[in-house]
């Protein structure tokens, strides 16, 4: 990483504690780690490792038991001060995209008006010029008018990644992108990540099960029971596991 | 440009069926409430019409069953008892009493009518005062009588077609064997005038042996006086009693009253079943989008833009649903008043329902102000659900 990159996120000693029944769940238990702009991160680990709910506490979507957040130099979550829900979508708004396995592309709403979605709740300036920009890079400017149940899968996750990026986002958070896709598609999704990457500096934070994916990240980070593991028999893709 | 309104009215389109039907759920209880609102506007008016049409507001009568006086007023039965002439023209001073006209009911058996025999009624009027007080009267042939004890008879619309007689004929008074020329014909007038024989007072009381009786004063208020005032004074004078509409009005309206409550339970059961199934369409459409509602969270929306939008929702199912109740209403009046007229103990003879448009948008407004508050609680469970919540049950 080059040393004049401003840190972006810094999350310190973030713990979530679920209760099931009298069982406590320890679904991040003290992670501490920064992101710097421009940065592509992975987050890889088991199932139940906690990554989808370290990426919900760092993506403000969630309120950690204990721990605090900062965000392009503002401290959002402080030790004991919970933030409220709309306040966690003001901070949203300005700053998250997200994508998710599921595309959740409203059935009755065209390509067009799926993207503009997010601007039925709030305003911004040029969004129509961003919108021309993201569907001529994403290859999906014929399919404007077009219905959901018209698109294929990677067309489908391909306006769930332009919607996430039409408020212009600094962060994107991408839990599982390539779930619902087949091999050849889920390269496409990769490469149209690491090309936002790039070409444009988005921050991308991914969580993953697919070691192919993770290994355009920058950085991998592998999680294990809620903590972050550099053990003996960590499994990072360039170990030769997976 | 995507608005809120625009994705509450697709998303609505998204099961077609589920909100079709509870658009008719909610047209239904519409058309009901809005028939009913419509009844009872048009029946009260109805109503009024019919007693303003007898020309008087008060009818004095000789003592006796108030029932029957009742009944002589609005279908125009026998008086049995008379009282003096003199009653009439003792109250012609009365600063209260703007016109008044003295009449005389005579009845008797005609073995003629029908197959069993009937009685034939006659009302015994002045020529001078009666035909100003009912001034809206027309003549579909004829005139009023030459002069005021002339034997000659004015036969109701319904009255000349059951005897078949025609200006010129001889109508036979039966038991006195005494003929009557015919010397005018009514048009309809939708009341009891229709069935009535009119014949000259001093006629009626010569032929019946009733000099200087009458069995009913009938009394225009002047406007500018209290009608209970002038009642009041009516009552001291001897042997007579007083029948004013607003006594006949409230006989009816106590009749009525039981069946329009009936009417009204049905229609606040309906339109709670309408809201009930409002509830549940939403609510359901809710909880099959609960991860779409998180993943709009997550995309920005705040707590009160899901509330808008599921209320949103609500509000346009009630409106499409009101307005298609209301046209129903509209079109179904003349026969949802068929049905109505034969429930009723009493109708009057004008059009039972009036549906106007001030009824119409404040039906309207009842059924949107029904959709606003059916739509808090499904909006209010959408805008609950926490965008991480819909993550994680994506993950688990």
């Amino acid at each position: 990483m080059e040393n004049q990159k401003k840190v972006l996120l810094e999350a310190i000693d973030l713990h979530k504690t679920y209760h099931r029944g009298s069982e406590e769940i320890h679904a991040v238990d003290g992670i501490s780690l920064s992101i710097q702009e421009g940065e592509f991160v992975a987050f890889i680990g088991p199932s139940g490792s906690g990554k989808t709910t370290l990426i919900n506490l760092i993506g403000c979507l969630d309120n950690p038991t204990s721990g605090s957040l900062k965000v392009n130099g503002r401290n959002i979550i402080g030790d004991g001060k919970d933030m409220s829900e709309n306040e966690l979508t003001r901070i949203r708004r300005e700053n998250y995209g997200y994508i998710f396995q599921k595309f959740y592309l409203i059935p009755t709403l065209t390509v067009k008006e799926n993207i503009m979605l997010p601007f039925a709740f709030y305003k911004k300036q040029g969004m129509e010029k961003n919108l021309n920009k993201l569907v001529t890079e994403l290859g999906i400017d014929q399919r404007l008018n077009h219905l959901p149940s018209q698109l294929s899968g990677g067309e489908m996750q391909r306006v769930a990644i332009a919607r996430a990026l039409i408020n212009e986002p600094v962060i994107l958070l991408a839990d599982e992108p390539t779930g619902n896709l087949d091999t050849r598609r889920s390269a496409e999704i990769g490469e149209i990540l690491l090309d936002l990457n790039r070409r444009q500096g988005i921050t991308i934070i991914l969580v993953t099960h697919n070691p192919l994916l993770a290994e355009i990240a920058d950085r991998i980070v592998e999680l294990k029971d809620g903590q972050i593991y550099n053990g003996p028999d960590s499994c990072l893709p360039s170990k030769g596991c997976a | 440009m995507i608005n809120i309104y625009q994705i509450a009215y697709k998303n609505l389109l998204r099961k077609r069926t589920r909100s079709i039907l509870t658009i008719i759920g909610i047209s239904l209880s519409t058309w009901v409430l809005l028939s009913l609102l419509g009844f009872n506007q048009g029946y009260e008016k109805s109503l009024n019409k019919d007693i303003d049409n007898m020309g008087y507001q008060v009818l004095l009568t000789a003592k006796g069953c108030p029932y029957e006086a009742a009944t002589l007023m609005l279908k125009g039965g026998t008086g049995l008892k008379y009282m003096d002439q003199n009653i009439a023209k003792n109250l012609g001073n009365n600063p209260a009493i703007n016109k008044l006209t003295p009449m005389v009911m005579q009845a008797v058996f005609d073995p003629n009518k029908g197959e069993n025999g009937g009685t034939s009624a006659y009302l015994g009027v002045d020529p001078a005062t009666y035909p100003k007080m009912k001034s809206f009267l027309e003549f579909s042939n004829g005139k009023w009588f030459t002069n005021p004890d002339a034997y000659e008879a004015v036969l109701g619309y319904e009255a000349a077609e059951l005897e078949q007689r025609e200006v010129g004929d001889i109508l036979l008074i039966p038991e006195k064997n005494i003929e009557l020329k015919v010397v005018g014909i009514l048009k309809r007038t939708g009341t009891q005038d229709d069935g009535t024989i009119f014949v000259p007072i001093k006629a009626i009381q010569k032929i019946f042996d009733v000099q200087n009786k009458l069995t009913a004063v009938g009394i225009q208020v002047n406007k500018n006086y209290d009608v209970s005032k002038l009642e009041d004074q009516l009552y001291k004078l001897p042997d007579v009693q007083v029948v004013s509409m607003a006594q006949v009005k409230s006989t009816i309206s106590t009749l009525v009253a039981t069946a329009k409550v009936m009417v009204f339970s049905i229609a606040i059961i309906a339109i709670l079943i309408a809201m009930v199934g409002v509830i549940n369409t939403i609510l359901m459409s809710v909880f099959e989008r609960f991860q779409e509602i998180g993943i709009l969270k997550s995309m920005g929306a705040m707590r009160g833009d899901i509330f808008r939008l599921i209320w949103m929702e609500t509000v346009i199912l009630c409106l499409l649903g009101g307005i298609l109740g209301s046209t129903i209403a509209f079109l179904l009046s003349k026969a949802t008043e068929v049905l109505i007229r034969n429930i009723l103990p009493y109708s009057p003879t004008g059009s039972l329902i009036q549906i106007n448009w001030q009824l119409t948008f404040s039906t309207i407004g009842i059924i949107l102000l029904i959709g606003i508050l059916s739509g808090i609680y499904p909006a209010w469970r959408a805008a609950s659900i926490r965008p991480i919540e819909a993550i994680r049950s994506e993950v688990e």
